[in-house]
């Protein structure tokens, strides 16, 4: 950090100036590349002028370059800690348009691998927000778990991180059943004991409580002005969870509750977070026990490729499929707006298509934008060490945020 | 409409939604449609905030989720700004859209919702969209001191600068972009939808006529 003084003390010594420090972008608490200017009297924030932007890569400008389905991978590279629930959003937004049916089990898979996404994810928000206040343990215990989420996703995709695995129309490939058996073991023994067990040293810890709880509260009004979603505006006690009022693909077959908060602080956030992780395991569960048999991605075949053994044999196959990786499907003309719960809130994909094979318009929202927004009033008149707890339960991570 | 396949998120119906809202804002809608289920609804421009404020205030849109700025360049106004309208009691999403050019000013919505003021930062500074009332419309996402607009569909995909560590000047320093190979644009639009090929002898179809 670098401290600047802005005037300096011409009065006499009881005169204490305001100063302005740079909190990042080389922070590790910052979470990436975020850099605030602050405006601080003695140890209390006066005011937080986040500035964002610095990991702009303009990914909505590439994507309109790209034919849809080459748009796909940069979806991973959005929000890289939950990088399927970033794609589920895409690939929704592009059989909306098209109005193209998915097979049941392919709607399967994208919810088990979007909850196994949202424990990834909270992983590493749970571990960092502990760390970000002073606590070292827990978060290599937790990471213990993420490491065995990427080991899934890398036996499902080939990718640890940057799957691509959710194409329109279903998903890439399908999982060998013996992935399928390891998940639920995995869900029924590591999963409750590793986190059970990192937990039990945070949530009753006086420290812990100490640094979160009564930190950085909004009203549910508040919440709802600012735009606020996810786990940020159930905290604030609003049961608002889009996997329960706008269902999209079997969530509306799934049993499983919302946390909410009561007091809209730092710690609900982290509560609600680690109760969804036991609601995300419910879900798996839950797909693991129905899932049927069947394709796993579209037959129309003007969407989804064909099977590389038909390919050997049937000339149509083959001209499908060189037609699909060169020019691509065409998506008819129109706008959609599709949201899903990604593991942070909102996730937004605002498509515009001109009927040709690229789309001419995609807007991407972000989640963190909205919650990065509200900082400096939810950071005002609290100490400087509260800010990192404040920027931990928000869960920003720049590549989304910046886009 | 046509039967819904798709398993994108539902939420509440449609049925009648639009033709109380037209009549609820009265003059203020220019024009408004169903697609794909969703209901879009084109305000007049310097009616916006009335607009959004009678949605928010007498039926439940409560949220202001998201603002894109979308460009045509080969219409009149240019620029068309898209709220996306949440309304969490009656589980119901709205977007609604004005038209600008480069000199138009767009009334700022941030006296509605103080989460716009990020969301029209970022309108402006990537179509340069400029927002009457706003009182913080800095750039936000580009480079300190960065010149135009880069999501206008005029501007290159390359842009015009490129930065790179100087080794004498111990300092990042600007440059015009040198590409050592063009940017490939790959065309692989069937010639017989959509592709606009000139072929030599087109021409004397369009004056001579068919004969």
């Amino acid at each position: 950090m670098s401290m600047q003084l802005e005037q300096s003390p011409t009065t006499g010594d009881e005169v204490i100036t305001n100063y302005t420090i740079n909190f990042g972008p080389q922070h590790p608490a910052a979470h990436g590349v975020l850099r605030m200017v602050m405006e601080l009297d003695g140890e209390i924030i006066e005011r937080i002028d986040p500035h964002v932007g610095l990991l702009h890569r303009g990914t909505e400008k590439l994507i309109e370059h790209k034919t849809y389905l080459q748009a796909l991978p940069y979806f991973d590279r959005l929000d890289y800690c939950s990088p399927l629930g970033m794609e589920y959003s895409y690939v929704l937004a592009i059989e909306k348009l098209l109005n193209l049916e998915v097979p049941l089990r392919a709607q399967y898979l994208r919810v088990l691998f979007a909850e196994l996404t949202r424990i990834c994810n909270h992983m590493l928000n749970i571990g960092s927000h502990v760390m970000d206040v002073g606590a070292m343990t827990p978060n290599l215990w937790v990471f213990e778990i993420r490491e065995d989420c990427l080991n899934f996703f890398e036996r499902a995709s080939g990718a640890r991180m940057h799957s691509a695995w959710f194409r329109p129309g279903g998903v890439h490939q399908d999982v060998p059943l013996k992935l399928l058996t390891d998940i639920a073991d995995w869900l029924d023994t590591r999963l409750p004991k590793l986190f059970g067990d990192a937990m039990s040293l945070v949530v009753d810890n006086r420290i812990f409580k100490q640094r979160n709880v009564d930190i950085a509260r909004v009203s549910r009004e508040d919440a709802l002005a600012w735009g606020f979603s996810g786990p940020m505006i159930r905290a604030a006690g609003i049961p608002w969870d889009l996997r329960k009022s706008q269902p999209y693909d079997v969530y509306d077959r799934m049993d499983f509750e919302i946390p909410v908060g009561t007091n809209s602080d730092c710690y609900d956030r982290f509560m609600v977070r680690v109760e969804e992780v036991h609601q995300s395991a419910r879900i798996m569960k839950q797909c693991l026990a129905e899932m049927p048999e069947g394709p796993i991605a579209s037959t129309d075949r003007k969407v989804s490729p064909p099977k590389r053994g038909e390919m050997k044999s049937s000339m149509e196959a083959l001209i499908h499929h060189f037609k699909l990786y060169t020019e691509g499907f065409h998506v008819p003309e129109g706008e959609v707006y599709v949201a899903t719960e990604s593991p942070k809130g909102e996730f937004g994909v605002y498509l515009v298509s001109d009927g040709s094979n690229k789309p001419y318009r995609c807007k991407i929202r972000p989640t963190a934008f909205s919650h990065l927004q509200a900082m400096d009033f939810m950071s005002k008149g609290h100490m400087l060490p509260d800010a990192t707890a404040i920027l931990g339960a928000i869960d920003v991570v720049f590549g989304e945020c910046d886009r | 409409m046509a039967e819904v396949l798709h398993a994108a998120p539902k939420w509440s119906s449609n049925d009648g939604v639009r033709d109380t809202l037209c009549a609820a804002l009265g003059d203020m809608v220019v024009s408004s449609k169903e697609e794909h289920g969703e209901i879009v609804l084109t305000i007049a421009r310097d009616r916006i905030e009335d607009a959004l404020r009678l949605l928010r205030d007498g039926h439940e849109y409560q949220q202001l989720m998201e603002m894109a700025g979308v460009d045509y360049p080969s219409r009149v106004e240019r620029f068309e700004v898209v709220y996306m309208l949440l309304s969490v009691t009656k589980n119901h999403r709205l977007l609604c859209k004005v038209t600008a050019s480069e000199e138009t000013q767009v009334p700022t919505v941030t006296t509605l919702w103080p989460n716009a003021g990020w969301l029209e930062r970022e309108v402006y500074d990537m179509y340069g969209v400029l927002f009457a009332g706003n009182p913080d419309l800095r750039r936000i996402l580009t480079d300190y001191g960065f010149e135009g607009h880069p999501f206008r569909k005029d501007f290159p995909l390359t842009g015009y600068v490129e930065l790179r560590y100087s080794e004498e000047d111990k300092r990042v320093v600007y440059e015009p972009v040198q590409l050592a190979q063009d940017l490939r644009q790959f065309d692989f639009m069937s010639p017989w939808e959509g592709a606009e090929y000139v072929l030599p002898g087109d021409e004397k179809a369009a004056e001579g006529g068919a004969k």
